[in-house]
């Protein structure tokens, strides 16, 4: 597959990989948001995860991906765009604005959806973990 | 060493020099069409379609008036398995009941596909399911035969694995029953030694530019004594090759197959051990450096050129371009838009995950130590770094079970 030089980049040099650390200790911590999305026999799991600071605001994002590159590269650019975000503001990242940023060819729009859902999914987890009320948790 | 290095050997070989060399005057010189018997172009030409005729049937144990030369394989296996099916048949067209085939699963595309046809054309098909080592054997083919079967087609080597059928045993068997059989040997002609008489094969496929030779050309072995096997043809015209395939012979394709034939069977036995050497080498070292893989197929009944490894928690189109500087194939077709991991593996009973991210390498006449090593540098450090990246590894180290996750398909 021929790809852009952004998904190349991200590829060759992921931003934020990791984790909060283990599954159980991410579980636990209150301040962490982890959305796990995708499926092994897909092709594509992505677990995005947020820390979140007391002015609900994103302060640090990390990820990691089993999945094809233009996986890797969307979610690798979804942490870039999260950290400094409120979660109303995360809410905003369209899968539109990954395929225009990464340049991804039709068959890979499904990788900036699953993206997408990702951070949906860690905005939930997170407000959910704090009792914050969530509209419509999946919104599509 | 040049880059990128060539590791798909399975997929097409570079032409031998030496063969582009037997085939160059044939283009300008010795053009004549060896259906023309009243002139001296025409009778050189055919000296050498005689020549490769005989250079092939050296290479199988046939005799050269068994050879019938076509496009490659797949034409050779449409020939064998419909001109079979439709002479054999036990009805005429339009009817039902017309007789049952037996192959497998997991046999190449030219060979289910017709298969599949025929069943659109009253014949009964039974694909059978490989065992976990990937082999299909002379009993499972006993347990499936019917009063109305007409013809086995069974791989000798498969091409994605280079599992070894028990074609020898398979073929006794069909001989004691009457039943016509044929085998695609694409992937073993040229590799291992092949005698198509003692084997007990009726109808066998080959490819030129699997061997070295070129491509565009094959043949089909078709057996004349013990049984004599008949072939409705498919191609009708001029009547060429005996009637069974029509067409003005490709006179320097052939001439280049049957030196690219009479190359292999010369270099055969050296070549085998310094292939399985390197095969040896590149799956030890590979199992030796990562956890959580996986050499598919049966240990030891398998082509010394070709290995095919999974890799537990990396996804294969990843995979595929953190090794870029490597050409292999991929397990899975991760680039069109329905992502659909081998058929090949899936019928061993191997998981999507692990199908997912396999790698079929397969080494040829020009690989070097040196390309090895390189390849398993490359391989390993690709998937250290990919699991780095990997969610379902981390699970997995935690003692995670990923299959009792519910996981959202999309």
């Amino acid at each position: 597959m021929a790809y852009g030089d952004k998904v190349i980049d991200h590829y060759e040099n992921p931003r934020n990989v990791g984790s909060f650390g283990t599954q159980k200790e991410i579980k636990a911590d209150k301040n962490v948001g982890v959305g796990l999305v995708g499926a092994p026999e897909c092709g594509d799991v992505m677990q995005l995860q947020i820390k979140v600071n007391e002015q609900g605001t994103i302060e640090d994002a990390k990820f990691k991906c089993f999945g094809c590159g233009s996986a890797i590269a969307s979610s690798s650019l979804a942490t870039e765009w999260l950290k400094g975000k409120t979660l109303d503001e995360g809410l905003t990242i369209k899968n539109t604005q990954i395929v225009e940023e990464l340049s991804l060819p039709p068959v890979k729009i499904h990788c900036s959806v699953l993206a997408e859902d990702a951070i949906r999914a860690a905005i939930s987890d997170y407000k959910s973990k704090n009792g914050i009320e969530s509209e419509a948790a999946h919104a599509h | 060493m040049q880059l990128p290095v060539y590791m798909d050997h399975a997929a097409t070989t570079p032409c031998d020099p030496r063969v582009v060399e037997a085939m160059l005057p044939y283009f300008t010189q010795t053009f004549g069409n060896p259906g023309s018997r009243n002139h001296s172009f025409g009778w050189e030409a055919e000296a050498g379609v005689d020549a490769a005729r005989q250079q092939v049937a050296d290479l199988i144990g046939a005799d050269r008036k068994e050879i019938i030369f076509t496009s490659g394989a797949t034409e050779s296996n449409n020939l064998a398995i419909k001109g079979a099916a439709s002479m054999y048949a036990k009805g005429p067209a339009g009817t039902e009941k017309r007789g049952h085939i037996i192959t497998a699963m997991h046999e190449h595309k030219a060979v289910l596909d017709p298969c599949k046809r025929l069943q659109k054309e009253g014949f009964d098909v039974t694909y059978l399911a490989p065992g976990k080592d990937g082999l299909i054997t002379a009993k499972m083919i006993e347990e499936a035969m019917r009063e109305d079967t007409i013809l086995v087609t069974i791989m000798w080597a498969n091409n994605e694995l280079g599992t070894i059928n028990e074609i020898p045993e398979i073929g006794k068997l069909c001989h004691d029953r009457g039943v016509v059989f044929h085998t695609d040997a694409t992937q073993w002609v040229g590799k291992m030694p092949t005698d198509v008489t003692r084997d007990n094969v009726d109808l066998l496929s080959m490819s030129g530019h699997k061997i070295y030779g070129p491509k565009g050309v094959g043949a089909l072995y078709v057996r004349r004594r013990k049984p004599r096997i008949r072939l409705t043809a498919i191609q009708e015209g001029g009547g060429q090759e005996r009637g069974f395939r029509s067409g003005t012979l490709n006179v320097p394709g052939i001439v280049g197959l049957g030196k690219a034939c009479e190359l292999c069977a010369a270099e055969m036995d050296d070549e085998r051990e310094r292939l399985l050497a390197l095969r040896k080498k590149i799956e030890s070292a590979i199992t030796s450096q990562l956890d959580t893989v996986q050499v598919n197929g049966h240990a030891d009944k398998r082509l010394p050129n070709m290995t095919n490894i999974s890799f537990g928690f990396v996804e294969g189109e990843s995979m595929m371009m953190a090794i870029k500087e490597i050409a292999v194939s991929s397990g899975s077709a991760c680039t069109s838009a329905s992502l659909e991991p081998s058929y090949v593996l899936k019928a061993l009973g191997i998981g999507d995950d692990l199908a997912h991210s396999s790698l079929r390498i397969s080494m040829g006449r020009y690989t070097t130590e040196d390309q090895i090593d390189y390849a398993i540098e490359k391989i390993v450090a690709a998937v250290k770094k990919l699991r780095d990246l990997s969610p379902l590894y981390d699970m997995h180290n935690e003692g995670i079970d990923i299959t009792k996750i519910e996981w959202q398909a999309h």
